[in-house]
């Protein structure tokens, strides 16, 4: 093996891991503890001390696609024997299915949005990516800058005119209105990566292409697009997380129809106070597709992060 | 369609001329490029945030748009300077501001100082510590209540566990003097993997050739941390607090959820402030003017810190 000064020692690799070990344990508890709550009763969900061990059940995820009522003993005798599987389950309270809740609905809004908004991004920004990364563009300094800096806007501050403008075009509560909003918040960021992307493909490929006798755009379509894909789809995925998990323009400009899941999540609540094995369930479906996401694709995202941030 | 008629004259032009004329030109399609996102930004962003001003000046009150809208100059902006109430939600603002900030910071960068050690699996443990940032402010928020009940709550039993106290003698979220850090600790769980991965590539963008020039001349590793780590890593670190520095003064969602302003108006920043305002109490020109007061504050602070960054960078 060779020796260099600068590869740290065994014995310090092993102190450090230990720390980040420990450190990344603490940190996904609150996770883990999300998942576990989302399997327990709501009795095992309030106990003291806090349970670790517990006899899962699905009672969480039944709740959190239902709506319930509770019934007296003679009217439940009168509805007669459940019939599926989750009815005898929240049976066992004295309660009966009465019909389904809402989050179903507003899990496919959130898709709806979020993938609606990704691809706009993703065509919009890799156009102006590829323009800014190969073309003389006038003021072109400038206008990077005035993209940027539409990030810098609390959303709030703009919401009251977008909440007046969007009344105006019929946009409210809408899914084109969610996805043209959240497409533009999100352009500065897939611009900015693109750039950096796009910068990286060397531009003799598309000169040989060109002299090859294709047009631009086909240079463009055939040889840059092609070379950028890993780029591309790691700048999607962010711009799919950021708005899967929006939820400030959410909760002001959304209600009854095209309500996305963040705002809806917090407001579950069960036929007696808050049912929290119901909402951790709501956040389990919704949160652990991301996980999963960040963990397969860690490579691309990690770099994203930091490529998007450093660059600016 | 555009592309094929030029390409038609292009056919018929002869040989050298087609070079130019075939498809579009750069200069054109880099305007058919650029120009849909430049519209969008101006129609999404830009065009909102001009309306708003026009109404900071005016007492236009969405929920009564029958009544007639006057101009009144500066008057919202002089009440709201004024007020003392803002001033007060300024002042949580800049307190979980600062201590987000330096815990993220110490935090963020020893992470990373670790993890740059090259231990076996780093980057396993490194994506299970980014994953927090990763998810939906507002559901985690809303999570975070339970974890930091009384009695029942994991957050409350463990500090009982760890330190002897009572779980149910405390409540984070409750208390007026807890619930300032209960919102400061769960933002700092959540985005110090922000700083530390800004951190880590700022390491790792050190060639280890310095290191070893200053192993030759026998620098103490004290030394070399002080005299070559920190310095070459603080453009990236600055860029981190930026970051972060902008995102924490717009905060809504986590907040919102977990403490919803309170107790009280403890935790109440600005943007939950202006959203009481503006969607609550529906004032729609005075939360304007102080949206525009928000943002001209957020700029202005940014424009400073980004040209104490370029000094920093250059030198």
């Amino acid at each position: 093996m060779s020796y260099s000064v600068t590869e740290p020692s065994q014995r310090q690799k092993w102190f450090a891991g230990i720390l980040v070990v420990g450190y990344a344990l603490i940190t996904i508890l609150p996770l883990v503890w999300i998942i576990a709550t989302s399997f327990k009763s709501p009795a095992d969900a309030i106990a003291y001390p806090p349970k670790t061990f517990f006899t899962p059940t699905v009672e969480g995820y039944v709740n959190v696609f239902t709506t319930r009522t509770r019934l007296t003993e003679e009217q439940l005798k009168a509805v007669g024997e459940p019939q599926t599987w989750y009815e005898r389950l929240v049976r066992k309270d004295g309660l009966v299915i009465s019909g389904p809740s809402r989050f179903a609905e507003r899990f496919t809004n959130s898709v709806i949005i979020g993938f609606g908004s990704t691809v706009l991004c993703i065509v919009l920004g890799t156009a102006a990516a590829y323009a800014f990364s190969r073309f003389k563009v006038p003021l072109k300094d400038d206008l990077l800058f005035f993209i940027l800096s539409t990030r810098m806007m609390p959303p709030i501050a703009v919401a009251i005119p977008i909440f007046l403008m969007f009344r105006s075009l019929g946009l409210n509560d809408t899914h084109a209105g969610m996805i043209l909003l959240y497409t533009a918040v999100n352009l500065s960021l897939s611009v900015w990566l693109l750039k950096g992307f796009i910068d990286e493909i060397p531009v003799e490929y598309e000169e040989a292409a060109l002299i090859d006798g294709y047009t631009r755009f086909q240079a463009f379509y055939k040889v840059v697009l092609p070379q950028a894909a890993t780029g591309i789809a790691s700048t999607a995925i962010f711009c799919l997380i950021f708005a899967w998990n929006e939820y400030a323009f959410a909760v002001l400009l959304t209600s009854g129809n095209a309500q996305t899941a963040p705002p809806f999540i917090p407001t579950i609540i069960g036929v007696s106070g808050q049912d929290w094995p119901a909402v951790a369930a709501g956040a389990t479906l919704f949160l652990v597709p991301v996980m999963v996401f960040t963990i397969l694709l860690r490579k691309h995202l990690l770099r994203g992060i930091t490529f998007g941030a450093v660059r600016k | 369609m555009l592309k094929s008629t030029v390409d038609r004259v292009a056919g018929a032009t002869p040989h050298a001329l087609a070079k130019r004329v075939r498809g579009l030109s750069d200069r054109s399609l880099a305007w058919l490029f650029v120009a849909p996102s430049i519209v969008l930004l101006l129609a999404v962003n830009i065009f909102p945030l001009i309306w708003t001003v026009r109404l900071s000046f005016t007492n236009f009150r969405v929920n009564r748009p029958n009544a007639e809208v006057q101009f009144i100059g500066l008057k919202n902006y002089l009440s709201i300077l004024s007020d003392k109430d803002i001033w007060l939600t300024m002042q949580a603002t800049a307190h979980f501001l600062i201590w987000t900030i330096v815990l993220q910071v110490l935090i963020g960068f020893s992470l990373a100082y670790l993890i740059n050690k090259k231990f076996r699996g780093n980057d396993l443990w490194t994506t299970i510590i980014v994953l927090p940032m990763m998810l939906s402010p507002a559901v985690v928020g809303n999570f975070w209540t339970f974890l930091y009940q009384p009695q029942i709550g994991l957050f409350n039993y463990a500090v009982g566990f760890l330190t002897g106290a009572d779980p149910s003698s405390f409540s984070m979220i409750g208390d007026v003097s807890l619930a300032p850090w209960a919102i400061i600790i769960v933002d700092t769980w959540m985005w110090t993997p922000f700083v530390m991965l800004i951190c880590l590539a700022g390491l790792r963008s050190i060639p280890s050739s310095i290191y070893e020039a200053a192993e030759c001349d026998r620098a103490s590793k004290w030394r070399q941390f002080w005299t070559i780590t920190i310095p070459l890593v603080l453009p990236f670190l600055m860029l981190a607090v930026l970051f972060r520095g902008i995102e924490n003064f717009k905060m809504f969602d986590l907040v919102v959820q977990l403490t919803g302003g309170g107790p009280g108006s403890i935790t109440e920043l600005t943007s939950i402030n202006l959203k009481r305002e503006a969607f609550e109490k529906w004032r729609t020109g005075y939360a304007s003017a102080y949206a525009v007061i928000l943002f001209v504050t957020v700029f202005g602070l940014a424009s400073i810190y980004v040209k104490a960054l370029n000094k920093v960078k250059q030198r």
